[in-house]
């Protein structure tokens, strides 16, 4: 059994310590939001937060999620940034087929965390690691800049 | 029960089924169906539709659009419910999406089946879907009329509400919708004038985003059946090759693993889950019986394409005398062209549950093509077509490959379940979608070309060589004329150019790499030849290549139209570029929209660097300018990955590329600035999925020329030449 916090919840798994922790959050707890493109950490779409920070769950094992806190897509409306992020998505209506949005949306929302006025080069770097072959990146930056540009809230 | 209109046995349950969860209203409605203009050639006037059934009107005022074209991110989960809401004059607020069923009444108005592609969602909607919005407003208005005692004429329809101002009353279409089910169907359905449009033609926000921002959103893989199991298969790791014996001791004894199974198209592992069944698979032991495909290696087929680009071909099109254009030419220049194998590699990999049960198999899963896969189905599972029930997903992209003319995944889902007998969810790993073929063709190209003394093209010859797509498929018939498959030599064979002797010729090789439409199917390598070679011919003519393109393009076309719009925006031989950049140039019809493109490039450190794109576009009517910006956006990176990066080659038959790693789609930060400009237009609406992709990989490569005067005529470009 390993046991961690899902969005706020204690969850227990009893899966092999070595499954990725992707394969978990889908697999075992049906929760979909969070998505599998490549399982070899190249594309971002399986981006969920390990303590806060963003990480890949492809190739994250469940083990290293012991004890901690996983914040997936479904759980990211929970903090003030996460919901002025997901707002910013829906207002530049960013996602095209959608798949790799969740990724994006993890990635963006760990990066304004740490840096709430980011740059557009800290945006790109930040950002380069997940793929969208619809090529949303465009309104991915702009979502982003938006959400930085919310005036004075707790993030 | 409601009083629901049903012509159609076959339809019954279903809309049963709807009512009874909603209530209320559901359309139903016997058409004679007008066909856009881009399938007026396919259309047989006599032909008589079934009963549509597109919408659902609730007590509670929602109205629920039942839409039966696939979402794979081109918008048409907003593009269509918005040209039906417009004349059904709902609230556009209150709109729900649901996908269809598989029921002839959803077939394409021009295809005859359900099926999303070639860009026609919009275009072969455009009458159908306006009309159905239409005979609802007027059945509303009617039980409205009748309810109060009025004349229809004094009555309007605005929000989802009916009015009559003489009065002040007012009654919402939820309230009304029971007894406008019961009235018979509206003998004349006449349409809005588009000035009159208050939705089509506003930018308006997608439907689907809100779910694709949550997490809400479901695609294929995104589906638990109770009891499921996880499938992964180990498939041939060369094409058409199949399994002579296999030992999967060690793979059963795999936690979570369910069974090992010999299936058509290899040896499938049914586990627990995703991470058992892959780790399972990794553990079987196969012996291939691999077949001719081990022959085949990318550098010996470029050379044997080559060669048979030199050869006479199928002619797809001539005119004038192509050897007297030669003799009489001032200057002469020829080429060859090289474009390789691409996947499509959408960001969800390919995956299919099925649920099959001795009478009904119900299939969840991002298809494009349900009707085509829905038989393949049935037949592997001994049922009728009716007995199988396709539930469409949203697709994690779509781009062509999720509509297999061989039904290549769903058929194979289909064969596994028989052999399992539980219900199953089959997931392709990244690499076996990688390497799981079906392809854009591997082409090779050979062009000679001539000007006369005053510059101007005398003579252009233009030889193709590539598989077809179609050969050997259902569609085989409609798409293969005279021995030339029309998707191999589109924007080829069409040509705009004003060349007095011209010839198009094509070779389609046969191979056991199966080939597939990728986004704008043969455009994605016609544009990039024949608008570097117009470019080339350009310089040679020593001619601006802008004023070059307007001066031999027919008056009054729509290419001239984008072109020089293109080249307004984007002050082509006005601004001044920074040191270092240059502009590059390509027009391009494709299902029928124009597109010019100009691209601003420069080399930092010998590799390609996009800084720009200003697209101009005309689509006909626009039904929602924001989504054909998101499109032009869309089509100009997927054409980019494949320009700079994008191949799949073969070694000893096996597919060298495997992930993201080694097949690399383009990356945040090379992504361009994207203007799009949209040409006003009252005209029927074309495509815009797929047009913004065949200009730009021409180009870049033509403001390449301008930058180094080097031609670039292989794909993807050989950036190291450039150093």
């Amino acid at each position: 059994m390993i046991s961690f916090k899902l969005n706020g919840n204690n969850t227990r798994v009893d899966a092999d310590p070595g499954t990725p922790l992707l394969w978990v959050i889908r697999d075992h707890l049906h929760l979909t939001g969070t998505k599998y493109g490549c399982g070899i950490a190249q594309c971002g779409a399986c981006t969920v937060h390990l303590d806060g920070a963003a990480i890949r769950s492809c190739v994250t094992p469940v083990s290293s999620a012991s004890g901690r806190n996983v914040t997936t897509i479904e759980g990211l409306a929970e903090t003030s940034l996460g919901k002025a992020v997901q707002s910013a998505w829906r207002d530049v209506d960013v996602p095209q087929c959608g798949y790799c949005q969740s990724g994006q949306i993890m990635a963006a929302t760990a990066l304004l965390r740490g840096n709430p006025h980011p740059s557009e080069a800290q945006i790109a770097a930040a950002m380069e690691g997940i793929l969208c072959r619809c090529g949303t990146y465009n309104r991915v930056r702009a979502a982003i800049l938006q959400a930085a540009a919310q005036p004075g809230e707790g993030k | 029960m409601n009083d629901i209109t049903v012509f159609d046995e076959s339809r019954r349950q279903f809309m049963k089924g709807s009512a009874a969860l909603v209530g209320g209203l559901v359309i139903s409605f016997y058409l004679p169906m007008k066909v856009g203009r881009a399938y007026a050639a396919e259309a047989r006037p006599e032909q008589v539709y079934p009963p549509n059934a597109f919408i659902r009107i609730a007590r509670d005022n929602s109205i629920t659009i039942v839409v039966n074209k696939s979402e794979m991110g081109q918008g048409v989960y907003t593009s269509l419910p918005m040209m039906l809401a417009e004349e059904l004059e709902a609230d556009w607020s209150r709109i729900n999406i649901e996908s269809a069923p598989v029921a002839a009444v959803y077939n394409h108005t021009g295809f005859g089946m359900q099926l999303t592609g070639g860009s026609t969602s919009v275009a072969s909607s455009w009458e159908q879907l306006r009309r159905v919005g239409a005979m609802g407003r007027i059945l509303l208005v009617r039980a409205a009329a009748q309810k109060w005692g009025v004349p229809e004429s004094e009555c309007r329809a605005e929000y989802s509400q009916v009015r009559h101002d003489g009065s002040g009353r007012s009654a919402s279409y939820g309230a009304l919708a029971d007894a406008a089910a019961k009235l018979p169907m509206p003998v004349s359905v006449p349409l809005k004038d588009p000035k009159d449009f208050k939705l089509i033609g506003k930018p308006t926000k997608r439907l689907d985003t809100p779910a694709k921002v949550n997490g809400s959103a479901q695609f294929g893989l995104d589906v638990y059946l109770p009891d499921m199991l996880t499938v992964l298969i180990a498939r041939s790791p060369v094409f058409g090759g199949k399994v002579k014996s296999f030992d999967a001791k060690k793979a059963r004894k795999q936690p979570g693993v369910r069974g090992v199974y010999q299936v058509p198209t290899g040896v499938a592992v049914a586990a627990t889950g995703f991470w058992p069944a892959r780790t399972a698979r990794d553990l079987l032991e196969i012996e291939w019986d691999e077949g001719p495909g081990a022959a085949l290696t990318t550098t010996k087929m470029r050379a044997d394409y080559l060669a048979l680009a030199k050869q006479p071909g199928a002619v797809a099109r001539t005119e004038g005398d192509i050897a007297k254009g030669f003799a009489d030419a001032h200057q002469y220049v020829s080429a060859d062209y090289e474009l390789p194998y691409l996947a499509h590699a959408a960001m969800e990999p390919l995956n299919v549950v099925v649920d099959l049960k001795p009478n009904h198999c119900s299939i969840w899963t991002g298809t494009q093509a349900q009707t085509m896969d829905r038989a393949a189905a049935a037949k592997v599972a001994g049922l009728k077509p009716e007995q199988v029930e396709i539930h469409t997903t949203y697709l994690g992209g779509g781009f062509g490959r999720r509509a297999n003319p061989r039904s290549d995944f769903v058929k194979e889902a289909v064969q596994v379940a028989k052999a399992i007998k539980k219900p199953i969810k089959v997931v392709w790993t990244r690499e076996d979608d990688m390497r799981g073929g079906n392809y854009r063709p591997m082409w090779a190209d050979h062009i000679e070309a001539a000007i006369a003394e005053d510059g101007s093209p005398l003579a252009w010859k233009h030889t193709i060589v590539g598989q077809s797509i179609v050969a050997d498929t259902p569609l085989e018939g409609m798409l293969v004329k005279n021995g030339i498959d029309v998707t191999s030599v589109e924007g080829a064979a069409t040509l705009p150019y004003v060349i007095p002797n011209l010839q198009v010729e094509l070779h389609s090789p046969k191979n056991a790499v199966p080939v597939q439409w990728w986004r704008s199917v043969g455009h994605s390598h016609t544009a990039f030849v024949v608008e570097t070679m117009i470019d080339e011919l350009a310089y040679l003519a020593k001619q601006d290549p802008v004023t070059y393109r307007l001066d031999i393009l027919p008056i009054a076309s729509h290419y001239r139209k984008v072109l020089q719009l293109a080249a307004d925006k984007a002050g082509w031989g006005k601004k001044q570029l920074p040191a270092g950049h240059a502009y590059g140039v390509a027009v391009h019809q494709s299902f029928g929209s124009h597109v010019a493109e100009i691209a601003e490039v420069s080399l930092e450190d010998g590799r390609i660097r996009v800084h720009r794109v200003i697209a101009a576009v005309n689509c006909g009517m626009v039904i929602n300018p924001d989504g054909v910006r998101q499109q032009v956006e869309s089509g100009i990176v997927y054409g980019l990955s494949a320009a700079l990066h994008g191949a799949i080659t073969l070694q000893d038959g096996r597919v060298v590329q495997s992930n993201f790693n080694d097949y690399a789609p383009l990356r945040f930060s090379e992504m361009p600035q994207v203007e799009v400009h949209i040409v006003e237009s009252s005209e029927h609406p074309s495509g815009i999925g797929e047009p913004g992709t065949p200009p730009i990989a021409p180009a870049v490569a033509n403001a390449v020329f301008a930058l180094t005067g080097k031609r670039l005529r292989r794909m993807p470009f050989d950036q190291e030449s450039l150093v």
